[in-house]
């Protein structure tokens, strides 16, 4: 036996490949639907008035089911964000970037998304943005149809306004 | 009436970046053998094994806890797995103290760890799923938006998070089992570091790291007699929220709050900061010390940086916190939770050496993760309940 098969063995790479198959169930169908159409579809809860955006059929709040679908605007206000510098080998956008949660008009909980078309040191907390949406003929059923969110230039939304959703 | 328990036993290994010279099972075997030999017992003297880790997407090993049973001792009893993401080294010490609580067993081998090198947090916290994109870059990603909205709410001075990760970093260069060792850090080294996910910068993230810990866990028949007194765990508590729902405070969760007061009540605490002496909590980025200081009452609402800008939660404050140099100074994420509850344990116990806070007779041990939604908690004490 040689001295390098005596060594150990300090590190074996194992790549590991998986794809999911996911089935949205009956809210989220009407949404991704409603996103192949270039619209935003959420829930109002019957009992807390409050709209989920995307829907996931039920209000966590309350516990009970919600189906008044509601029109969700695409546009919206950054609740806050950040600028994300490190690079992950996963991630959907070139580095660096604006992470933002948007509230979107007539919804109660944030959006995840990244803002786009201005430059980084912009962003900030109250600034109005619309969805980004990719070209009519390629919309599908995936949030990949709306490609970032970019500013509007309306007057920012004042912090007191917002305080209730951070 | 819950039987009492006392922790009689505390191991961990030296974190470190990458530990290539044990697998995984000679990783947790360290730290529970350390364990064992703190309380004087050997494997047969133990009647079950309670394991906890992150995720198994960070390392790729499925079940882990099959592959681990007989580097436990765990052949011939009881072996269960605990999982409340980051928070799951504190909830795993709850479910093991909750078996001895309960009278099942006399004494419990608790086990947490992360072995980050052969792993990719980043990775598998930036999954792509139908109905998120992939921008939320690992937890930094997550944290650093809820970190701005705190620092816009509490108009805390921008280099809050700066005298945090300088005086943790400071701590863990008293304990000799920090990952981090950063004698010459200053003030200038940290607020020029690079920004990771604006506003968290470098040296205000805890670092990736290797290791495990352990605690053995007994009931009061079986606590006597060892070779250091026990901490005696007066109260535990978990709780834990939705991912999202309409007016969530994410910045200082409800479920932070409720399970901090069910603790409190527990063991009999009205005034935390005055009868807390110490305490060890989750802070895996510099500004989650006064997020926190503020769910867990130590501070109102808004005004929790204040503590760590006035130097009270320093060694010598009135409340120290994260003696031990805590997250940001060492960070196996599953073994994170169990290290800070094992702290508090080593507080109580006269046992912390140069990061000891002298005569700690009270001890808080906090956990949190996944998005800021499961919490868990225990206080410990010297003195028997
Ligand atoms: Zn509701």
């Amino acid at each position: 036996m040689s001295d390098a098969e005596r060594k150990p063995v300090r590190s074996i790479q194992t790549p590991m490949r998986l794809t999911y198959h996911y089935t949205a169930g009956i809210a989220t169908s009407r949404f991704l639907h409603g996103i192949a159409e270039g619209r935003i579809l959420g829930q109002r809860c019957p009992v807390c008035t409050k709209v989920y955006v995307p829907p996931r059929g039920s209000c966590p709040r309350c516990a009970v089911a919600t189906e008044e679908e509601v029109h969700v605007s695409d546009r919206g206000t950054i609740l806050t964000f950040a600028i994300v510098r490190v690079p992950s080998e996963n991630l959907d956008v070139p580095l660096p970037f604006a992470c933002v949660h948007v509230l979107l008009d007539g919804a109660d909980v944030p959006f995840f998304s990244v803002v786009q078309g201005c430059p980084l040191d912009e962003v900030r907390i109250g600034m109005r943005v619309a969805a980004a949406w990719v070209e009519p003929d390629r919309l599908a059923p995936t949030l990949q149809s709306i490609r970032w969110f970019e500013p509007t230039g309306e007057p920012d939304v004042p912090f007191d306004q917002l305080r209730e959703h951070l | 009436m819950a039987e009492r328990c006392a922790v009689i036993g505390i191991g961990q290994t030296h974190h470190t970046a990458r530990r290539d010279d044990v697998s995984i099972a000679g990783l947790v075997r360290e730290a529970a053998e350390r364990a064992l030999a703190d309380a004087g017992l050997d494997w047969g003297d133990i009647d079950a094994v309670v394991l906890g880790k992150a995720p198994d997407m960070f390392e790729g090993v499925m079940m882990p806890e099959l592959y681990l049973a007989d580097a436990l001792g765990a052949a011939g009893k009881p072996l269960l797995r605990v999982h409340t993401a980051g928070s799951v080294g504190g909830s795993t010490a709850v479910v093991a103290a909750n078996l001895i609580q309960a009278g099942l067993h006399e004494r419990v081998l608790t086990v947490a760890f992360e072995k980050q090198s052969e792993s990719n947090a980043m990775w598998a916290l930036t999954v792509k799923t139908p109905l998120q994109s992939a921008v939320v870059a690992g937890a930094g990603g997550y944290f650093a938006p809820l970190i701005r909205s705190y620092m816009q709410r509490s108009g805390a001075p921008e280099d809050t998070g700066i005298r945090v990760a300088l005086k943790d970093r400071s701590n863990a260069n008293k304990n000799p089992y920090a990952h981090l060792r950063e004698p010459d850090l200053s003030f200038e080294t940290v607020a020029n570091s690079p920004m990771l996910w604006d506003p968290i910068r470098f040296h205000e993230t805890c670092p990736s790291s290797d290791g495990a810990c352990a605690l053995v866990l007994s009931s009061e028949r079986a606590a006597t007699g060892g070779a250091h007194p026990p901490a005696w765990i007066h109260a535990t508590a978990m709780r834990s929220e939705p991912t999202q729902f309409a007016g969530q405070e994410k910045v200082n969760p409800r479920a932070g709050q409720e399970c901090a007061q069910e603790v409190y009540a527990k063991a009999g605490i009205t005034d935390p900061r005055r009868e807390i002496d110490c305490a060890e909590i989750y802070v895996p980025f510099s500004w989650f010390e006064p997020m926190w200081l503020e769910n867990l009452g130590f501070a109102p609402v808004g005004s929790g940086w204040k503590m760590t800008y006035e130097g009270a939660t320093a060694p010598d404050g009135d409340l120290p916190v994260n003696m031990s140099g805590g997250v940001l100074s060492s960070n196996p994420i599953g073994a994170s939770g169990m290290l800070r509850f094992a702290e508090a344990a080593m507080q109580v116990r006269g046992q912390a050496g140069a990061h000891q806070v002298d005569g700690a007779r009270t001890a808080l041990g906090h956990a949190y993760g996944g998005g800021s939604q499961f919490f868990s908690m225990w206080i410990v004490r010297s003195e028997r309940p």
